[in-house]
């Protein structure tokens, strides 16, 4: 990780005001993924995975707010930044490639325009010259017969498309940062494996840095070269992906590790995690949000999380980590 | 292993969206005109069996027919053609409406995808595990308690809960209610579309757990479909791969998943991501599956997204062949048999 990060984040928090009280989604994440690097932010859902990528896109829900923290793209603290500026980075510099494409497009307007009209804000292109750009974009994300699927709307076409057709709305103005938040979610595995193919050679010949964002630990794993696991709001470990799966510190991970299905030969061997998310309502949140789940809790876990060197690859916040090996690395699959 | 249910050449049509309109239809039954309209074989010909207390997975991309396939068994849906015998009782000859108040009607149950959504949101998780026992066992009062409670206990759902409405259960509560509704009755057999889909992993794994104990206890037999082949590999003992309506392959999941013999198969299994594997060189599908509507009698239906696509492919449609206990539909399976 010598490269410069193309984006990172320091010490973001984000809250809810909810009627029942304030809801703490995000505390002290910090993570930044360099150029042309890959990551993935793993969690189970409402550990706060989608949080992130909204705050940093400047895309929260008005209830939402961020009480702390930076998020540096290009030297412009996105969460300090006027709408104003926003509008102009959003598209250009960053963008987004959201879970559900077929509620994400606009469904009452043509997939040609909704492409060209990126690529009149965003990306330069005049408005004579957009529609056929349009058309160059559908081919480049591997749509056959593009002039005819430019008319098309999104209820016409399948899922896989519309994922498309997204991806060559998120990438038209050639961002330098692509988030991809569940973007094969819903989609049958044979679409996955193409899509996320897609998605990794753009990346590649664009060279963004993309944050990938899945509750998929396998398919996190085929696809970025870190992963970063979350849990009730916090970053519990970061590790490259291939150093996570053998060698996971964090309790919660190796939890997460074992439930997968396809670490296990048998339904019996597949462990589950016991307890759930804690209410992030609380008042009294331990400093660990993960210590009343966990089973090596002592009594260090009620001081504030350590926090690692800043240069560490491999970062786990937890007080009594497991030792480094511990977990013998899992069989590889024969199926 | 003695069937429990028997499907026999079951086809499912529907008379396509986009087909001619009221004008046209008008003109056709006065002026005449081709006399097929267009349809959509949802599910053409397909037929395989389920043992006494055996689990069996199908899987395939969306679109492919399975969801029919599983309404129509369920006698949710009409078939088009073939039977379905359940037993020695034929239940395709009833239409749905008819077998909806029939005797044998809580011997197949259903658990659907997302109880969020399945489950009645002004009944409580009580009232809808009784709701068919209402209706199907006639039960009132305290024996409807009575049993009611005795479900819940071994789906490991409190007696504290049974109260509340679905919004207030948590996603793994709503799948216990789903799946205590369905057991509720007593059916032989379970069909269970996606029931973990829309679950965490942690959560995913207790009520695999939960299905698993539940079949043994109470020995019933499962239809589980899934697009998620690493949990049918657990769970599964055998499995169907459905492609455009067609039952491509059949097996033991465990073959089938070791050894795929079909090229279908093939890409599925090699899209699974894996923990300790890359994406480097694997198999992919490219392009769309071919139209369902009145698809070619005499074409393959992978044929345009197969790897191997020959002549012959598109001059006779492959049949299900056996080889031992796998059956494959291709033209080639033989290549790909394990040597013995």
């Amino acid at each position: 990780m010598t490269a410069a990060p193309a984006l990172s984040v320091e010490k973001l928090c984000v809250e809810f005001r909810t009627r029942s009280g304030v809801v703490r989604a995000l505390d002290n994440v910090s993570f930044s993924v360099a150029k042309g690097e890959t990551i993935a932010l793993v969690g189970e859902s409402g550990s706060g995975k989608s949080v992130t990528a909204y705050a940093v896109m400047g895309i929260l829900d008005p209830a939402g707010r961020v009480t702390g923290g930076r998020a540096m793209l290009d030297g412009l603290d996105l969460l300090s930044a006027s709408e104003r500026q926003l509008a102009d980075v959003r598209g250009r510099k960053m963008a987004m490639i959201f879970q559900n494409p077929r509620t994400a497009l606009n469904p009452i307007r043509q997939v040609g325009r909704q492409i060209a009209d990126v690529l009149i804000r965003h990306g330069d292109v005049t408005r004579k010259a957009a529609p056929a750009a349009a058309i160059e974009m559908l081919r480049a994300v591997g749509i056959t017969d593009p002039v005819r699927r430019a008319k098309t709307y999104p209820f016409e076409m399948s899922g896989g498309m519309c994922q498309r057709v997204m991806i060559a709305i998120a990438l038209a103005a050639k961002p330098s940062l692509l988030i991809a938040d569940e973007p094969t979610t819903g989609l049958d595995v044979t679409t996955q494996a193409v899509i996320m193919d897609l998605i990794s050679d753009l990346a590649k010949k664009l060279g963004m840095a993309t944050i990938f964002i899945t509750h998929d630990l396998a398919l996190a794993g085929q696809r970025a070269a870190r992963i970063v696991v979350m849990h009730a709001g916090h970053i519990v470990e970061t590790a490259p992906t291939r150093d996570l799966f053998v060698n996971a510190r964090h309790p919660y991970t190796a939890e997460l590790i074992a439930a997968t299905p396809d670490s296990a030969t048998s339904l019996d061997a597949l462990a589950s995690i016991p307890g759930s998310l804690p209410d992030l309502r609380r008042a009294d949140l331990p400093p660990c949000r993960y210590s009343e789940r966990c089973p090596r809790k002592t009594e260090r876990c009620a001081q504030p999380l350590p926090v690692g060197p800043p240069e560490a690859v491999h970062t786990i916040a937890c007080w009594n980590p497991l030792p480094e090996r511990a977990i013998s690395a899992p069989k590889v699959n024969a199926a | 292993m003695t069937t429990l249910l028997d499907v026999a050449d079951v086809s499912k049509l529907f008379p396509a969206a986009g087909g001619p309109g009221a004008w046209a239809r008008i003109k056709r039954r006065f002026v005449g005109g081709p006399a097929n309209l267009p349809q959509v074989h949802a599910v053409d010909d397909v037929s395989f069996a389920i043992g006494k207390g055996e689990t069996v997975g199908l899987v395939g991309e969306s679109g492919c027919g399975k969801s029919t396939l599983v309404r129509a068994l369920t006698r949710l849906i009409d078939v088009s053609d073939g039977t379905i015998t359940l037993g020695d009782r034929e239940l395709a000859r009833k239409t749905s409406r008819v077998f909806a108040r029939d005797r044998d009607r809580a011997r197949i149950q259903m658990v659907f995808q997302d109880a969020g959504e399945s489950v009645n949101p002004r009944f409580t998780a009580f009232n809808a595990i009784a709701d068919p026992l209402r209706r199907l066992r006639k039960l009132r009062g305290a024996a409807l308690e009575e049993r009611v409670s005795t479900v819940a206990r071994q789906c490991g759902l409190p007696a504290e809960l049974l109260s509340r409405f679905p919004h207030q259960l948590s996603g793994g509560q709503r799948a216990r209610v789903g799946i205590a509704r369905a057991v509720a009755v007593e059916p032989d057999l379970l069909v269970l579309d996606e029931p973990t889909a829309a679950l965490d992993v942690s959560v995913q794994v207790v009520i695999l757990q939960l299905l698993q104990r539940l079949k043994r206890d109470l020995g019933m037999s499962y239809l589980f479909v899934s697009h998620d082949l690493s949990v049918v590999r657990l769970l599964c003992d055998s499995v169907l791969v459905m492609y455009l309506g067609k039952i491509v392959e059949a097996g033991p999941a465990a073959e089938v998943f070791a050894h795929p013999l079909h090229p279908y198969t093939q890409a599925l299994v090699a899209a699974v991501p894996r923990l300790h594997d890359d994406a480097g060189t694997q198999l992919r599908l490219s392009g769309e599956p071919r139209s369902p509507i009145d698809p070619d009698p005499n074409v393959c239906r992978f044929y345009g997204r197969c790897p191997r696509g020959m002549e012959n492919c598109k001059a006779a449609m492959p049949a299900l062949r056996q080889f031992g206990q796998r059956h494959v539909a291709c033209h080639f399976a033989e290549e790909f048999l394990p040597r013995p």
